[in-house]
């Protein structure tokens, strides 16, 4: 068994979802300083690829990063390098679909922060940058957590916009997931279910591993108010 | 060491227009909820930005709309303190501290001041525990100790023992005296308790609706508070609507009797709404006349007593005045018990009737 699929699926995942937390915490910990009219439709149009078919998505990014489109014309004219039908074109549509997923997770971790803490962090001299790595984050540790895992779950699975923007060329943007497609589309029915327990192993231990960190979460939320 | 503050902010229908200053002594804002008086600290300690105005500590200006500046809260060096003390949860309490004292660029001038602080607390044996192993008591402690090493300009207290319970007041309350005495610079303190703000402040200024309305020190304000919030929040359980009858005297519609008022403050009775006549003030003239004019005495019927623990509150209300409003009048438990009679004569002295504004 080529074993190809399973580490571009993890290094495709693996690096979406290192960009989509930083891209996550950021548009969570910014928005929710925003007037209310513009969160509210940014946060329409962030959470967007959570519910949009995967081939809508696939659609779009090919529409930008297509060869004879905007973007991907004047990268392949300037760097000689085409955004599609290479692996890492997969981390486009993992980040895109995977976004939503640390970014609501994210703010309804902010969200349940206590802003005196920070105004308190404010008013001993800490730097804000600190009260953020420091405070804030500790703080909702676990909810970003558990948005983390998922949002690497879920990039592991996607097989939509992958499919779409980065093709099925084995051995170099073949997946877990479109490789399954792929071997049953050629009736290898035995490989192919190899693979489906494969991604059923992955699929187990990643959603015990959320359930844990958020059974975690409950022993220990902070009980600063008990006297 | 000083502070000024001259600022306005309007929050939806709420206008907050507050001016004070205060010196190297503990001014305590006194005012109910919706005062404003918590958004004033927030105001110095730069949490929340004035539309309008200046604020100036130690010379320092902090804020100030027309020259536009504008410090950030770390800048000020105002060291608030929240009623629920804000410790980091996920820290430990010598890692609270230490943060406090992060300003501190010299590595061993920061240890040393968080040894003497932690020593000076008394926190030698908690400095492992993190603040959910605290009692209320000791999270205050924690809380002081995290905002004294870092060494603030001024001191701003928001309802300090609000997430305390009774008994352990008293005894924190001592604490705290000790702690704003040692601090020795200028300490602004937020309460709606009138016995905490008299026994920790040396002047106060009473907040109604997003306005001062009245200054003075303590002893003034408790003697003569000046508006009716300002009574009330002082613990002035009666309080009536009046109206002027002559230089002396005055009607007290809701109480249905005349009362006769002490000249000098007869002088501007004019804007002078209501009386109001603390509950201990008012004397029992059950014994026969002894010489004195038996000025603002009345026969009262009694509605109801109700037994706290040391004392009396007789609830009286103006003999054959049927509509008017009853009154508070706090007996002690042995007098009131030699005696107990259905209708009372007694006397609202006049020096005791406080006049107030709206």
């Amino acid at each position: 068994m080529d074993w190809f699929p399973l580490l571009n699926s993890l290094r495709i995942a693996g690096i979406s979802t290192a960009f989509i937390f930083f891209a996550g915490l950021f548009a969570a910990y910014y928005i929710a300083k925003t007037p209310p009219v513009v969160k509210g439709l940014l946060d329409v149009v962030l959470t967007l690829p959570l519910v949009l078919p995967p081939t809508v998505i696939g659609y779009a990014l090919l529409r930008i990063l297509g060869p004879n489109r905007l973007v991907g014309a004047w990268v392949l004219h300037v760097f000689g390098v085409r955004l599609t039908m290479t692996w890492w074109s997969a981390v486009f549509a993992t980040s895109v679909v995977i976004f939503p997923l640390m970014y609501r997770t994210a703010r309804g971790a902010f969200e349940s922060f206590d802003e005196t803490l920070a105004y308190s962090g404010q008013s001993i001299g800490l730097s804000n940058t600190y009260i953020f790595w420091r405070i804030r984050m500790p703080y909702c540790r676990q909810g970003i957590l558990a948005g983390t895992v998922l949002a690497f779950a879920r990039a592991l699975g996607e097989y939509g916009a992958t499919s779409m923007v980065a093709g099925y060329i084995p051995g170099v943007t073949a997946t877990v997931s479109t490789t399954v497609y792929q071997l049953w589309r050629t009736n290898d029915d035995a490989l192919a279910f190899r693979w489906v327990t494969v991604n059923l192993a992955i699929s187990f231990v990643v959603l015990l591993a959320v359930n844990l960190i958020e059974k975690s979460n409950e022993k220990s939320k902070p009980d600063r108010y008990r006297m | 060491m000083s502070i000024y503050v001259d600022i306005e902010k309007s929050y939806g229908t709420f206008h907050l227009s507050v001016q004070l200053d205060a010196g190297d002594e503990t001014l305590a804002l006194l005012g109910g909820s919706g005062s404003g008086k918590s958004l004033t600290l927030k105001c110095i300690a730069g949490i929340e930005r004035p539309d309008r105005g200046s604020i100036v500590v130690d010379g320092v200006t902090l804020f100030d709309s027309e020259r536009r500046i504008d410090l950030s809260p770390q800048e000020r060096r105002t060291g608030l303190v929240f009623q629920n003390y804000a410790l980091f949860p996920h820290m430990t309490v010598l890692e609270n501290i230490r943060a406090g004292a992060r300003r501190e660029p010299d590595a061993k001038k920061r240890t040393d001041s968080v040894d003497r602080i932690v020593d000076r607390f008394g926190l030698g044996c908690l400095t492992g525990h993190t603040p959910a192993m605290l009692s209320g008591g000791q999270q205050q402690r924690v809380a002081l100790a995290r905002i004294l090493v870092s060494e603030p300009r001024i001191l701003l207290l928001d309802e300090p023992f609000s997430a305390l319970d009774g008994h352990l007041r008293h005894r924190l309350e001592d604490e705290l005296k000790q702690v704003i005495e040692s601090f020795g610079k200028t300490v602004v303190l937020v309460s709606h308790n009138r016995r905490e703000v008299f026994r920790l402040s040396d002047r106060i200024a009473v907040l109604e609706e997003g306005r001062v309305g009245a200054v003075g020190t303590r002893e003034e304000i408790f003697r003569n508070p000046g508006t009716r919030s300002g009574a009330v929040l002082t613990g002035c359980k009666n309080i009536s609507r009046i109206r002027r009858k002559g230089d002396r005297l005055v009607e007290a519609t809701d109480w249905g009797i005349d009362l006769f008022v002490d000249a000098e403050l007869a002088d501007d009775a004019e804007q002078k709404e209501y009386a109001g006549i603390r509950s201990h003030d008012i004397a029992w003239a059950g014994h026969a006349n002894s010489g004195n004019p038996p000025e603002n005495v009345y026969r009262f019927d009694v509605l109801d007593e109700i037994e706290n623990p040391f004392s009396y509150t007789v609830i009286l209300r103006a003999q054959g005045q049927s509509d008017a409003e009853p009154m508070q009048w706090d007996m002690d438990k042995p007098a009131w018990e030699r005696i107990r009679t259905p209708s009372v004569d007694v006397c609202l002295p006049p020096e005791f009737i406080l006049l107030l504004k709206k």
